[in-house]
């Protein structure tokens, strides 16, 4: 029992200061101490995320195979909690300037980030739902956070309602596959599928409906359609959230049931993979075109990313992953960049979402517009700027395991999407002048966009020595 | 792969059955009951005098918080039954995990209560 809980000690720990911070607020005073509490979630995730990265307890599997602790749930565990710390400091500004500074919103990101260290932990069917669930419940209340608005209350119960229609998919996916291999442990299921003969409908049937119910979590086409509303009409600080942590771990989370559960069967989900990264890649290239609204833009942008990233899942091989975990530790640093941008975009003191409101910002504030610039090109995928690395990954991880004809179809789409991106910046410095942002920047959100604006030209030289921390995180998931 | 499949046949069965039976029953009263609707016949109604206001009322949102609350702990003690039974041969890993669950759930009580969940004025 003991070892057991010193490889979930991390999560033991964010979730006892969870608990003691809703405590804080509820006995201390309430949203008086929201600001304090905050800042104390974050440093404590970021502290927890640098005890997972750089110190790690002993690595194996806890109470009996179902909870998995090796270099890839530790890759993908810093990453969320640092991303999650720096994004709770971003949003500080914005929620308390209009009003929306609870102190139940950080306790609910603490939450929600803990789900998603057990997602990407997980080893068995049941540990994996419960992880999934206790991320998406916290965030189906962030999303309706502005409750008296009704977009917001709107993105919300459409979250809450396509979200719950994808755990079902799972479950019965889950329940489907359980009954086929009679156990819940990805080990187990693994040795079911490699010592069936023939085509075994079951497993497949349990593997395409549990792929689904993934694919709604990562925004994947063709079960995006949630996406652009609720990132919409969610408040900004819980779209940046949305759009950058929890599909990291969705993508870990994914890659370790394929690999780990599935691998025996991986000629029948690389096709459905290959198949949602086409669709994705695409959709989002197309639609995001016609799109005013930067919030709506970058939902797009994200279903296109999204894409990209299971092209590496859909090579099925070592390289692929590390090939997808370089390609979302890449698109979190830009996104939190552009939504530290987005979350400083107001006029008159009010939020603004319109692309329209960019024209001749360059004008306004040169230092800014020339950073959301390089993170626009990185985005785009762009050489020689970080992005592009990102895409030529995952496009070599595709031609590696003979899919050239998916490698092609990513350099289209990624030329199609380059076209909004493109358009935001040629807005940005010869759009026809009219009365633009006048906002200032939190210290927070500029320290933000201009780090991660930095590393997007910085990042060139070795990627911060990524990909050699990714290669060794794949080798523990996929390596043979 | 036959006999995997002969496994599922109940299922199979049950899932004809349930179908079928749904929509007998839905059908049937379409089919057979006389519909002859009039307007006094489709209003609600009311012990013979007309309907004061519209049949769907709204009612105090509390209702549903306090039937959240209730199945939560409903729940709890769904759970605290098996765990109790089983007391005289539970290890301490079984007795503290109980305990932390228990933990967790009155962290959230303490919430609520404070949060006035509970008032109702």
């Amino acid at each position: 029992m003991a070892p057991d809980l010193i490889l979930i000690l991390p999560e033991i720990l964010l979730a006892v200061f969870a608990m003691a911070a809703l405590l804080v607020g509820a006995f201390g005073g309430g949203d008086i101490r929201a600001r304090p509490i905050l800042w104390g979630v974050a440093a404590f995730m970021a502290l927890v995320g640098l005890l997972v990265g750089l110190n790690p307890p002993a690595v194996g599997t806890a109470f009996g195979g179902a909870f998995t602790l090796d270099g890839f749930a530790r890759f993908a565990k810093a990453g969320i909690l640092l991303g999650a710390a720096i994004l709770l400091l971003m949003s500080e500004d914005f929620l308390r300037r209009r009003g929306l500074l609870r102190f139940e919103f950080p306790v609910l990101i603490a939450l929600a980030t803990l789900g998603m260290m057990v997602m990407v932990s997980a080893s068995d069917l049941m540990t994996l739902y419960m992880g999934i669930e206790l991320q998406a419940l916290a965030l189906y209340v962030v999303a309706a956070l502005d409750r008296d608005s009704p977009r917001s209350t709107e993105a919300g119960l459409k979250y809450f309602v396509l979200g719950a229609l994808s755990s079902g998919l799972l479950l019965y996916g889950a329940s489907l596959v359980y009954g086929y291999a009679g156990t819940t442990l990805f080990s187990g299921i693994v040795a079911a599928a490699a010592a069936g003969e023939g085509p075994q409908l079951g497993l497949l049937l349990g593997l395409v409906l549990m792929l689904t119910g993934l694919a709604f979590k990562v925004s994947a086409v063709p079960f995006h359609m949630w996406t652009p509303d609720v990132y919409e009409g969610a408040p900004t600080p819980v779209t940046a959230f949305f759009a950058t942590v929890p599909k990291l771990a969705a993508l870990a989370l994914f890659a370790r049931l394929v690999h780990e559960a599935f691998g025996a069967i991986a000629a029948d989900w690389r096709q459905i993979v290959a198949f949602l990264s086409v669709a994705s890649m695409f959709l989002g290239a197309v639609a995001a075109i016609g799109q005013t609204d930067i919030k709506r833009l970058m939902a797009y942008s994200s279903i296109s990313h999204m894409g990209f990233a299971l092209m590496g899942l859909a090579a099925g091989t070592e390289f692929g992953v590390q090939a997808l975990l370089i390609y979302a530790a890449i698109y979190v640093v830009m996104n939190i960049g552009t939504f530290a941008f987005i979350l400083s975009m107001e006029k008159d003191g009010e939020p603004v979402s319109e692309i329209a409101s960019l024209n001749m910002y360059s004008a306004i504030a040169p230092g800014r517009a020339l950073a959301l610039m390089v993170l626009l090109f990185s985005l785009a995928g762009v050489p020689p700027l970080v992005g592009f690395f990102g895409k030529l990954y995952v496009i070599r991880a595709a031609v590696q395991a003979d899919m050239v004809w998916l490698a092609v179809a990513a350099v289209i789409a990624s030329v199609i999407a380059a076209f909004y991106y493109l358009r935001i910046v040629y807005l940005m410095y010869f759009g026809a002048p009219r009365e633009g942002l006048d906002g200032g920047m939190a210290p927070a959100q500029w320290i933000a966009l201009s780090a991660s604006a930095l590393a997007m030209v910085l990042g060139v030289i070795n990627l911060f020595g990524i990909e050699g921390l990714a290669a060794a995180a794949a080798a523990t998931l996929a390596g043979a | 792969m036959d006999a995997l499949l002969s496994e599922y046949l109940p299922i199979l069965l049950f899932l004809g059955v349930a179908a079928g039976l749904g929509l007998i029953l839905v059908l049937a009263a379409v089919i057979l009951a006389p519909s002859d609707p009039d307007p006094e016949k489709t209003s609600a109604y009311e012990c013979g005098f007309n309907a004061f206001d519209d049949a769907r009322m709204k009612f105090d949102v509390r209702y549903y918080l306090v039937a959240i609350l209730f199945i939560i702990f409903d729940l709890e003690v769904a759970f605290l039954f098996p765990w109790a039974i089983t007391f005289d041969q539970m290890t301490m890993a079984g007795f503290w995990s109980m305990m932390a669950f228990l933990g967790v759930l009155t962290v959230g009580f303490a919430y609520e209560w404070r949060k006035g969940a509970l008032e109702w004025e």
